[in-house]
């Protein structure tokens, strides 16, 4: 069996917000891998550090305000190390990224065309003639209809659907062998977001590339992702392939988010919600069990002095040991 | 967009007509006409009486009113008082002056805000953003008849270097000796202008490129690998400049209506100057043109405005 071979390894990342004089570390600590052919899903509530890994991965980070640590290894390069020309060549090139807000992410005063097109001037010696031919070609993959006409157009003449094509058409247009997808479907209405994803997962099954899909959103990951890590307050909690975290979930704040889901209810019975919140950086403790201020219920011997990420079964990584404890309020373990 | 453009000229008719209506009736009640104090004060008044008879002043509002759109029809906007010549000799006479002093003034006002504008908002938080914050905080304060006598001291009365009045010396004869004598009565009045005017530029572009630079466009551009200045060339200055251009076909009708403080102040003769001139003499005549004339370029500047956005920012359609 030929070894897989790892498109992306993450080692270690710690990227920390200056607040003051101190830096308080948004993601903390996180290791991953993401593979040829694979779609890696991120998830986790607002505020746990999912948006902020990607933009450490991208180098988008405002350097005067941000101390990153760790290794983020591409090819045989960190690129925690490179700097900014450097770093320009990898963007776009070999990382492409999608956002969440399609209306937003584009620039209001340039056209379709342009936009597209200078994704293809800083990564390519293409003359006009055939860049125009790649701008017509990523049109027609991302699904545009009548992609002459769009790409004369300005992004507020397009439908939030269209738009969220076109930033796809943005990340595809050198073929990079990653593709990062901040939230890409949370600003589309539901019939939209099942198009986008359909049309992800066929970029991905014809590229080849490895995707990193950043959402809350348990349904997307459900219908996309080949493997899901969990991430709560800048570490990752628990990470699985996609069929085992669904069906066998072992981390409580993993158990408490697919339980919050609302499915058929009976009458009288209550929606589950997870206690408190996630605490802002600067008051986050950071020693101990972090989900364990918002499980009360859970006796304290259940929690780890310093909980680490351990397999407990192939591919099937957990941190810590209060999941053997773990219970739901009210339910008897 | 032709369509638009005469649409809003034909709509500006009426509304110069109010606006002309509405200056008679305001000119009506100002106390004095142009010959009180002017005249003899031993004079007959049966004679001063009979003199208003002669000019007209007597007639009722709505007579004299169409008697002048009558007259200003046939290019006659009535006659100074003041400088015993037509309203339009004198107004012709400054306006050289004013748009010679404006010009100049807004050509430096934008050399120096836009590049600090840039610079503060692209490095903000830095020393330099925090110097340009301290100028604009100074120069929004201070009042441009300080400044403007400051300026007259220092460096015409004390240095010497500029003349501190005037707009041409009386001893240039030959054209390039007039050229240069003009050129030279300009430094100082439109450095004043362009100190203290750079305010809102400056504060605008720098908000919208602090604003911008954290937008999610800018992001994208990144994302695709763009040199960070040419982000900044592309994208973020462009989205940035909007509000500036929106505000430039005021800047263009300003060139015609001077500045009354400036010009006063530098004895320079041009618009402002006369404006001020004309009411401490009551000569309505020049007042009424001369309001009516900065109403329309009110309305010519609101009109530019409007294109000039339309043309810079696709999401703007008026039609």
């Amino acid at each position: 069996m030929a070894v897989e071979q790892n498109l992306l390894e993450v080692n270690n990342l710690k990227t920390g917000f200056r607040f003051g004089e101190e830096y308080h570390n948004a993601v903390d600590g996180v290791s991953l891998t993401l593979k040829k052919n694979e779609i890696l899903a991120i998830v986790g509530e607002s505020g746990c550090g999912k948006s902020t890994l990607a933009t450490a991965i991208m180098g988008l980070h405002d350097p005067n305000n941000t101390k990153i640590s760790g290794e983020i290894l591409y090819k045989d390069l960190d690129l925690t190390d490179l700097n900014e020309r450097l770093y320009n060549r990898i963007r776009g090139n070999d990382i492409g990224m999608i956002f969440q807000d399609p209306l937003g992410s584009l620039n209001p005063l340039m056209t379709i065309y342009n936009q597209i097109a200078e994704a293809l001037i800083y990564h390519t010696d293409f003359d006009d003639k055939q860049i125009r031919a790649r701008v017509l070609e990523l049109l027609n993959q991302v699904g545009i209809p009548r992609p002459e006409q769009i790409m004369k157009a300005y992004p507020h003449e397009l439908s939030g659907g269209m738009r969220q094509r076109i930033v796809i058409a943005i990340a595809l247009a050198n073929k990079p062998p990653i593709i990062i997808a901040d939230e890409p479907t949370t600003a589309l209405d539901v019939t939209i977001q099942a198009q986008i994803l359909d049309l992800m997962r066929d970029i991905q099954a014809e590229t080849g590339s490895g995707i990193i899909l950043i959402t809350h959103d348990l349904g997307v990951v459900a219908e996309t992702a080949d493997r899901v890590a969990v991430m709560y307050a800048g570490q990752i909690v628990e990470e699985a392939p996609v069929d085992v975290l669904f069906k066998d979930p072992k981390h409580p704040y993993t158990r408490s988010l697919l339980n919050s889901i609302p499915h058929e209810l009976e009458e009288g019975e209550e929606l589950h919600v997870i206690h408190g919140t996630v605490p802002s950086l600067q008051h986050l403790p950071r020693k101990g069990d972090r989900f364990r201020p918002r499980i009360p219920w859970i006796p304290d011997e259940a929690f780890d002095e310093n909980p680490e990420l351990t397999e407990i079964a192939p591919n099937h990584k957990v941190r810590g040991n209060s999941w053997k404890h773990f219970h739901f309020e009210g339910e008897e373990k | 967009m032709w369509k638009t453009i005469f649409r809003r000229l034909l709509l500006m008719i009426p509304q110069i007509i109010i606006l002309s209506i509405l200056i008679f009736i305001i000119a009506e009640f100002m106390p004095g006409d142009p010959f009180t104090g002017m005249i003899d004060p031993n004079i007959d008044p049966a004679q001063l009486d009979a003199m208003r008879e002669r000019f007209g002043l007597n007639d009722p509002l709505p007579v004299k009113y169409i008697r002048w759109v009558g007259n200003a029809l046939q290019g006659d906007f009535g006659r100074s008082f003041n400088y015993k010549t037509s309203v339009v000799n004198v107004i012709g006479d400054r306006l050289g002056n004013t748009v010679r002093l404006s010009l100049l003034s807004t050509v430096l006002t934008y050399m120096i805000g836009l590049p600090l504008g840039i610079l503060s908002g692209r490095y903000n938080d830095s020393i330099l953003d925090k110097s340009v914050i301290i100028y604009n905080f100074v120069s929004f304060a201070v009042p441009t008849f300080v400044l403007a006598l400051l300026m007259v001291y220092i460096f015409g009365f004390n240095l010497g270097w500029f003349p501190s009045r005037g707009s041409i010396d009386v001893s240039a004869v030959t054209f390039w000796e007039r050229t240069w004598s003009r050129m030279y009565h300009l430094i100082l009045p439109s450095i004043t202008t362009a100190v203290l005017g750079t305010v809102s530029i400056i504060q605008y572009l720098r908000t919208e490129i602090i604003d911008a630079k954290v937008s999610d466009y800018v992001k994208t551009a990144r994302s695709k690998g763009v040199p960070i200045n040419k982000v900044y060339t592309k994208h973020i200055f462009r989205n940035a400049s909007l509000p500036i251009a929106s505000g430039f076909g005021y800047t263009i009708v300003n060139l015609l209506t001077g500045s009354i403080f400036i010009e006063q102040i530098f004895s320079y003769s041009g618009m402002g100057k006369l404006f001020l001139d004309s009411i401490n003499t009551r000569d309505y005549s020049v007042i009424f043109v001369l309001v009516l004339l900065y109403g329309i370029l009110g309305l010519i500047g609101t009109l530019l405005s409007d294109l000039i956005l339309m043309a810079v920012d696709p999401r703007i359609r008026i039609d």
